[in-house]
């Protein structure tokens, strides 16, 4: 994934859209601020989401954090792999350790979200504290 | 803002990533939990556990006083020699776990960062009697704990004496660049492994040389959330977990550390009346990969709740889920059959035995 052209949550999650498609995933920045992730959890195929529902957990040692739908939409394909092996997202978020793909019904509202400028000012202020 | 440790400039510009606790602002973790672990296991881990409370005691009823205060025997220490024991209320449960050495002249206490005001004043309270003093060193020095199995060869180097010779529990007079220091081979790693109690002026120069000498062997500096992980592999309790002012020592399986049968001590006949069908404290281990956490519900075979955990995580070490919890003596068999209810689902798990991980002795 071109991180420059990805969507992006104030929940750090990321958005692709293509084709009447999105895949989701974390940031690296979320992985790293959760450190030694070990249980991801994703949910099954078919499943709606409206835009804000949560779709998964993912445990760190420290915390457990909901996963949270950028977009609205019908689950066609998640990532197996990362639940199997949750060490895929701290390697790679963008592409291995995408999470899960959705199809949506109408185009993403990019206004609801933010783009990669937004977001690493967002983050700038969040690593401050 | 929060209190500092002499070692608090190190931690934040080394990556550290600073948390309130216990009133010190204190490194949570630098790099990764699990890194900083298994370089504890596997090598050695340097901490910074300025935070502990120090705690100086003098005078001729020094021992009568730490007796009355304390669960273990204090009188029968030998010089040099550290012993675990308990600091009770008049009702038995437990204001605080700590660490008791007897030095040559004086008696040292190392207490819980978040009971050493409390037990400040429950001393100050009860020492009227006694021809003894309190001093409260904390804020005068510092501890540095250097844990694994590569800690006795980088800590002896960095002290110029053979550290090896130190059996466990004990503690001696060292010096380092000139300046003296008191060297305990204690810990709270289930490793073998020293702690340092140094003046503030010179905990960063100690902190770098360990850091220093110990990277050829494969030191890490490890923060408070390994020392947590590493903690509770080894079955150890931490106070305002397994330990608390509800919870006595007998319920979490410290009866070795309670001389009820050979002294008095502020609690000892309350304890003799506590319910014997009381809660105690076991291990669980849970299948899959989801963490037991603290306050999460454990359940018996019927679903019906039987206990709470007290601590829990995904250990690096043994790459399984553990916990330690709370159940009533019935269910506290090795090998019972327990589930713990982590967001809506029941984990099946098994009462297991402390501590989870035993390093082997050389």
């Amino acid at each position: 994934m071109d991180e420059s052209k990805l969507l992006y949550a104030e929940s750090h999650e990321w958005v692709s859209e293509s084709e009447g498609q999105c895949t989701i995933g974390i940031t690296r920045f979320a992985v790293e601020q959760l450190t030694d992730i070990v249980y991801v959890e994703l949910p099954e195929v078919g499943k709606t989401l409206s835009k804000g529902d949560p779709f998964g957990v993912i445990e760190s040692v420290k915390a457990v954090s909901d996963l949270y739908a950028p977009v609205a939409g019908e689950i066609i394909e998640t990532n197996t792999a990362v639940v199997d092996d949750p060490s895929i997202l701290t390697e790679d978020p963008y592409d291995k350790g995408w999470m899960i793909k959705i199809k949506i019904v109408e185009p993403v509202d990019a206004s609801s979200l933010l783009d990669k400028a937004a977001y690493d000012a967002k983050i700038q202020g969040d690593a401050g504290h | 803002m929060g209190l500092q440790t002499p070692l608090h400039q190190w931690h934040s510009s080394s990556g550290g990533r600073l948390v309130d606790f216990a009133g010190w602002q204190m490194p949570i973790v630098y790099s990764s939990i699990q890194e900083e672990h298994q370089a504890t296991r596997q090598a050695a881990g340097l901490f910074d556990i300025g935070h502990m409370g120090r705690l100086r005691f003098e005078g001729k009823d020094a021992v009568r006083f730490l007796d009355h205060v304390l669960t273990n025997r204090v009188d029968t220490l030998a010089e040099h020699q550290v012993r675990y024991a308990l600091v009770l209320s008049e009702e038995g449960g437990t204001l605080d776990d700590v660490l008791v050495t007897r030095c040559p002249d004086h008696h040292l206490l190392v207490v819980n960062a978040s009971n050493r005001e409390k037990l400040l004043a429950w001393f100050t309270e009860k020492i009227g009697s006694f021809d003894a003093t309190m001093t409260d060193e904390t804020l005068e020095t510092a501890m540095i704990a250097c844990q694994g199995p590569a800690a006795v060869k980088i800590a002896s180097e960095v002290v110029e004496d053979d550290l090896d010779s130190m059996g466990y529990y004990t503690a001696r007079p060292g010096s380092f660049a000139g300046s003296k220091l008191l060297v305990s081979r204690t810990g709270y790693t289930g490793e073998d492994g020293f702690e340092f109690i140094v003046r503030t002026e010179i905990a960063e120069w100690l902190w770098r040389a360990l850091l220093e000498v110990g990277s050829s062997h494969g030191i890490h500096p490890a923060a408070l959330g390994a020392r947590d992980t590493l903690r509770l592999e080894a079955g150890m309790p931490l106070y305002g977990h397994e330990l608390d002012e509800t919870i006595d020592p007998l319920q979490v399986g410290l009866a070795w550390a309670v001389k009820s049968k050979s002294k008095d001590f502020i609690g000892k006949d309350a304890l003799a009346q506590r319910d014997p069908v009381r809660p105690v404290r076991v291990g669980l281990e849970l299948q899959g990969r989801k963490i037991p956490r603290e306050g999460y519900e454990v359940l018996d075979a019927e679903g019906t709740t039987v206990g709470r955990v007290t601590s829990g995580s995904f250990t690096p070490t043994l790459q399984r889920s553990i916990a330690m919890a709370f159940v009533p003596p019935a269910l506290a068999e090795i090998g019972t059959s327990l589930s713990v209810a982590v967001r809506g689902d029941a984990v099946p798990g098994t009462v297991v035995a402390l501590p989870f991980y035993q390093r082997k002795k050389a």
